[in-house]
C-alpha cells in the first residue's frame, strides 16, 4: 500500500515539475527564436528536456522518453554550435513540447502514456537533425568554446556579454580611486553596458539559477484556502471583540483588543499575500500562443508585456485566464493585419500587441493594446442592426464609443470569415460576463487604422471586500463598494417624481431610475427613514446608473464574503452573506442581479432574448419599454419612449429668446431650439406659463427642447400600438394607465418642426402615409 | 451490515423523528436567523455557526406540517450533506436512541402527503414510533428553493 502511494507521490511531483519545465521551454523557445545566439536560453531549454528525459526513463515511461530523447539530440547539436534555430525548427520543437504535454495529461488521467502515436513528431525532429547535419557547420560559434565557469569574476563575465576590456579596466581604475560603487553600476552609469546584461552576468555568477528558487516552498492550495477561511473567521471574531470593547472601561482589556486588532489586520494581509500571484503566470503563456497564431494566420506579431509582476488573488487569476486568452487571440486574429496590408498602410510589417497591468485605487487595471486595424464602427453598426441587437433609433443616439462597446453583446461577431481561432459569435460577451462575474468591468476603445485598446478593471481580491452597510425593513444588507457611486439624501419635501410605476429622481439633470430595496425584496412596505427623508444609494451596474432607496445608511465595513448554500444559489439578488460585528448574518447584495430584477438595466443586452418578439411587424411592437407620460395642449395625454429623453428641465419663460422665427433658450452653453409639442401635433398652441416644462432630447450632440404642459409619470409596460392616426408627429396611440394616450414620434416631431422632410425612420413614414 | 442503528431524535408537531447519528454534526438550541428575502418559504434563514454561514430549513414547512406557534422557539439539528452543512429547525430535541433491526417497518398509512415520501420507514419503539427522515430527499435543493 505504502509503496504505491509513495510512487503516486513521485509521479505527481514529476508531473508538476515537467509541466513547469514545458511551460518554461515554450517561453524560452519563443525567445530563442528572436535571439538565436543566446546560450543561456539554449542551456535552459536543454536543461528542461534533459530532466524530463531522465526522469521519465527512471519512472518507466518509454514513449515520453523516446520523444524527449530525439528532442534532446537535436538540441545538443544546436548547443554544440552545429546550427542555429530557425522558425521551422522552432515549430518542430514546439510540437514536441505539445506531444510531451499530452502524454503528461494522459499519465495524470489514467496513469499510462496513452494510445497516442508520436512517431510522426519523432520523425520530424529526426529529419531536422539530419538536415542540420548535412548543412555542416553553418554557424561559427562566436561565443568562446571554453564554457564560462560560474566562479568567473564579474568583469570576465561582462566581457563575454560584449563589454570591451578597456571599459572594464577604466571602471576598475575608477573604483581603485575611491568610487564606492560596484563595477556593474559604474559601467551602467558610463553607458558601457545595459543593466540587463549586468543582471544576467550576476545571475550566471550566482550559479545560473535565480536566487528566489531556493527560498520558496510548494504549498497545497487546499491548505491555503483553509488558512484563508480561518483568517476570515478571525477577522469576524476581531470585529466582535472590537464592538464589545466599545462598552468596556478596563484599559488592559482595551489595549489587548487593540493589539489583537493590529495583529489580525497584519495576519490578514500576510495570508492574502500568500494567495497573490503575479499576472505574469497567465501572461507567460501568451508569447507561445501569439507565435502559433501569427504563424497560422501568416502574420508577424511582437508581444510586449509590462507589469507582469502585478499581483492578484489566485481565484481572480483563474477567473481572468480564459477571458484574457480570448482577447489576445482576437487581437492577433482580427486586430492585427497581414504584413502586406500593414505595409500598404505605412505601418511596420510586424504588428505589436502590448499587455500592461498596474494597480490603481485598490483595483488592478489590465490594458491590452494592439496597433492593428481598429474596430470598424460602420461595420459594427451594420452588424448590430442586421442581427437585431439594436434599433436604428438607438443607434442614432449612440456615441462612437458606445457603438464600439456593442461588440460585447451576445451573438455579435464581425469577423467575415469564421476561423478556427475566433469568430464564432461567442466571444466578447463571454469575456464581459466572466469579468463582471468577479466584479470587474471591461471597456474597449479603438481608433480606426491605428489599433484597439481593451481596458479591464478587476478587484484585487474577492475574499474580503469593503462594503456599505444599509438597512431596509429592519434588515441589514451589505453593498460592495465597487459598485457604489455616491449617496444622496433627499430632505423631506424634496421631490421624487414617482406616482406609480417607475419612480425617478433628477440627479444633476439626469433621470435616475429608483429602486426601492424593501419593495424589490418584498420585505415590508417602504417605511421611509424616521424623519421622512429618502436615502438613495447611487449604484452602477453594467454601465447604467440607478438609485437604490433604503431606509437607513449605516456604515462602511470590511466584510468577509461567504458563499450561500446550494439552496439559495438561484437568487441572483444576493452575492453571498457575511457575518457582522454583532455576530448576526447579513446578506450581500448583487448589484447587477438587483438591477436586472428591477429592470433598470433592461438595455440592449436583453434584445437577444426578445428577438422573437422583435420579428413581429413593427406596427405592434410589444416590447417592454419605459414611457414618459405628459400632457400637451388641452389635457391631451401623450407618451414618449423614456429612451428618447435625455433630461427633464423647467425653464423660466423669461429666458426664451428668438433666433430667426424660432424660439430658443441658452442651455448648457448651447443654443437649444424649443418646439411646442401641442402646436406641432396639431393641437394648437399651448397656454404659456411662467415655468415651461421641457423634455430635452439629444441626438448627435445637439439638444432640442420639447415644451409640454405637464410631466405626469414614467411607466413601464408593453404597449400595443394602434395605428390609424393621421396627425403629424405621432406614431399611434395606446392605452396606458387606463387612458388613451398618443405616442409621440420624436424624430417626426423634430422633422416637422424643422419644416423639412421627415428623416425616414420606418415607423415615422408609415404613420405619415 | 453497516446500517447505523443509532438515531438522533427530535419532535415535530407531536411526531417523533430520527436521523442517523453519523449524519448529524451537532444540535443547538435556538439560534438567531437572518431571513432571506425572495427565497422559498421552506428556507427559514441563515444562521452563524461559529463563523460559518448555514442555511436553516424549517422542517415543519418542508414536511407540510402546521406552522409552529410563534411563542415556541425552534431548535437546530445541524446535518452534514455531501456538499454542505444545513440546519434543520425542529420543535424539540430528544435523546440518541439505539434501535433493534427487527423493529423496522415500512411507512405506515397514517402518514400522508409530503411527509410520507420523506420518511424511510418506522422503528417500533416500546412507547412510540420513530420515523426515520430521508435527509437526502428532504434537502433536495429543487424542492427547497
Amino acid at each position: 500500500m505504502d509503496e504505491i502511494s509513495g510512487m503516486d507521490e513521485i509521479i505527481r511531483e514529476f508531473l508538476v515539475e515537467s509541466r513547469e519545465g514545458l511551460d518554461q521551454m515554450d517561453r524560452d523557445l519563443v525567445n530563442l527564436e528572436k535571439q538565436p545566439d543566446s546560450r543561456d536560453l539554449l542551456a535552459s531549454i536543454f536543461r528542461s528536456i534533459h530532466t524530463i528525459k531522465g526522469t521519465s526513463g527512471v519512472l518507466g515511461f518509454p514513449k515520453l522518453e523516446s520523444v524527449a530523447h530525439v528532442g534532446e539530440n537535436l538540441l545538443s547539436r544546436m548547443r554544440d554550435g552545429k546550427f542555429r534555430l530557425n522558425p521551422q525548427i522552432t515549430t518542430v520543437l514546439l510540437a514536441m513540447v505539445d506531444a510531451l504535454r499530452s502524454m503528461l495529461a494522459s499519465i495524470e488521467a489514467s496513469g499510462s502514456e496513452g494510445e497516442g502515436d508520436y512517431s510522426e513528431v519523432i520523425q520530424r525532429i529526426a529529419k531536422c537533425s539530419e538536415a542540420a547535419g548535412k548543412q555542416g557547420v553553418v554557424h561559427q560559434s562566436e561565443t568562446p568554446s571554453v564554457p564560462v565557469t560560474e566562479e568567473a569574476p564579474i568583469g570576465e563575465l561582462l566581457v563575454h556579454a560584449g563589454v570591451t576590456s578597456e571599459a572594464i579596466a577604466e571602471a576598475l581604475v575608477q573604483q581603485s580611486e575611491g568610487d564606492p560603487r560596484r563595477i556593474g553600476e559604474i559601467l551602467v552609469a558610463r553607458g558601457d553596458v545595459k543593466p540587463e546584461a549586468v543582471l544576467e552576468a550576476l545571475t550566471k555568477q550566482a550559479g545560473g539559477r535565480p536566487a528566489a528558487m531556493s527560498g520558496s516552498i510548494r504549498v497545497d492550495v487546499g491548505l491555503l484556502d483553509k488558512v484563508m477561511n480561518l483568517v476570515g473567521e478571525l477577522v469576524l471574531a476581531r470585529n466582535q471583540v472590537l464592538q464589545f470593547t466599545a462598552s468596556q472601561q478596563d484599559p488592559a482589556f482595551v489595549n489587548t483588543a487593540q493589539r489583537l486588532n493590529l495583529i489580525t489586520t497584519e495576519l490578514q494581509e500576510g495570508v492574502m499575500k500568500t494567495r497573490m500571484q503575479p499576472i505574469g503566470n497567465v501572461w507567460n503563456k501568451f508569447p507561445r500562443l501569439v507565435r502559433d497564431l501569427a504563424v497560422a494566420c501568416g502574420k508577424r506579431v511582437r508581444i510586449e508585456v509590462e507589469g507582469s509582476e502585478t499581483e492578484l488573488d489566485k481565484t481572480i487569476i483563474e477567473a481572468i485566464k480564459d477571458p484574457l486568452t480570448h482577447v489576445v487571440r482576437n487581437a492577433v486574429d482580427h486586430g492585427i493585419e497581414a504584413p502586406e496590408a500593414r505595409a500598404a498602410m505605412g505601418k511596420p510589417a510586424e504588428g505589436r500587441l502590448s499587455l500592461r497591468a498596474f494597480h490603481e485605487g485598490g483595483q488592478v487595471n489590465i490594458e491590452i493594446n494592439d496597433d492593428g486595424a481598429g474596430i470598424n464602427v460602420d461595420r459594427v453598426k451594420q452588424k448590430a442592426l442586421s442581427r437585431g441587437l439594436v434599433s436604428p433609433e438607438q443607434l442614432l443616439r449612440m456615441t462612437e464609443r458606445e457603438v464600439t462597446n456593442l461588440i460585447f453583446l451576445p451573438g455579435f461577431s464581425t469577423a467575415e470569415k469564421v476561423t478556427n481561432v475566433s469568430g464564432r459569435g461567442v466571444g466578447m460577451d463571454v469575456v464581459k460576463t466572466n469579468i463582471e462575474k468577479i466584479g470587474g468591468t471591461v471597456d474597449v476603445s479603438s481608433v480606426a487604422g491605428a489599433g484597439t485598446t481593451l481596458r479591464i478593471k478587476i478587484p484585487l481580491t474577492l475574499a474580503i471586500i469593503p462594503a456599505l452597510i444599509v438597512t431596509s425593513g429592519r434588515q441589514r444588507f451589505a453593498i460592495p463598494q465597487i459598485s457604489l457611486l455616491e449617496l444622496v439624501r433627499l430632505e423631506p419635501g424634496q421631490p421624487v417624481e414617482n406616482i406609480q410605476g417607475m419612480p425617478v429622481y433628477r440627479l444633476r439633470g439626469n433621470l435616475l431610475p429608483l429602486v426601492f430595496l424593501s419593495r424589490e425584496l418584498s420585505i415590508s412596505e417602504q417605511c421611509a427613514a424616521r424623519d421622512g427623508a429618502v436615502n438613495i444609494v447611487v449604484l452602477q451596474a453594467d454601465g447604467r446608473q440607478f438609485g437604490l432607496v433604503v431606509d437607513e445608511i449605516n456604515d462602511t465595513e470590511e466584510i468577509v464574503v461567504k458563499p450561500l448554500g446550494k439552496h439559495l444559489k438561484g437568487l441572483a439578488c444576493f452575492a453571498g452573506a457575511t457575518i457582522m460585528g454583532d455576530g448576526k448574518v447579513a446578506l450581500i447584495l448583487d448589484v447587477l442581479g438587483m438591477a436586472q430584477r428591477a429592470n433598470v438595466v433592461s438595455d440592449v443586452r436583453d434584445h437577444t432574448q426578445t428577438e422573437e418578439a422583435k420579428r413581429k411587424p413593427t406596427a405592434d411592437i410589444a416590447e417592454q419599454q419605459q414611457w414618459l407620460l405628459f400632457t400637451a395642449g388641452k389635457r391631451r395625454r401623450m407618451a414618449v419612449p423614456l429612451s428618447a429623453v435625455a433630461r427633464l428641465e423647467e425653464i423660466q419663460s423669461g429666458g426664451v429668446e428668438k433666433a430667426g422665427d424660432r424660439e430658443v433658450v441658452q442651455y448648457r452653453g448651447q443654443i437649444m431650439p424649443l418646439i411646442d409639442v401641442s402646436e406641432v401635433t396639431g393641437l394648437g398652441a399651448s397656454p404659456r406659463r411662467e415655468l415651461l416644462q421641457v423634455i430635452v432630447h439629444t441626438s448627435q450632440g445637439r439638444s432640442v427642447g420639447m415644451v409640454v404642459n405637464e410631466i405626469v409619470d414614467v411607466v413601464q409596460q408593453s404597449i400595443a400600438i394602434e395605428d390609424g392616426l393621421t396627425r403629424p408627429g405621432l406614431m399611434g396611440s395606446a392605452v396606458i394607465q387606463e387612458h388613451v394616450t398618443d405616442l409621440m414620434d420624436v424624430h417626426q416631431v423634430l422633422a416637422t418642426a424643422n419644416g423639412s422632410v421627415a428623416t425616414a425612420t420606418p415607423r415615422g413614414t408609415n404613420d405619415a402615409s | 451490515m453497516l446500517v447505523d442503528r443509532k438515531f438522533c431524535t427530535f419532535y415535530l408537531d407531536g411526531l417523533f423523528f430520527g436521523i442517523e447519528v453519523h449524519k448529524v454534526q451537532e444540535v443547538l438550541r435556538h439560534q438567531q436567523t437572518t431571513p432571506v428575502p425572495l427565497a422559498g418559504t421552506v428556507v427559514a434563514g441563515l444562521i452563524n455557526l461559529r463563523g460559518q454561514i448555514v442555511t436553516a430549513i424549517d422542517l415543519r414547512r418542508r414536511l407540510g406540517l402546521p406552522e409552529r406557534s410563534a411563542d415556541r422557539l425552534p431548535m437546530n439539528v445541524v446535518v452534514r450533506t455531501d456538499e454542505s452543512v444545513v440546519s434543520l429547525l425542529v420543535d424539540e430535541i430528544g435523546d440518541v436512541v439505539e434501535v433493534e433491526e427487527e423493529a423496522f417497518e415500512s411507512v405506515p398509512d397514517t402518514l400522508t402527503g409530503e411527509s410520507r415520501q420523506l420518511v424511510h420507514g418506522v422503528y417500533k419503539l416500546k412507547d412510540k414510533l420513530l420515523l426515520v427522515l430521508n435527509t437526502t430527499l428532504a434537502l433536495e435543493s429543487k424542492a427547497v428553493a
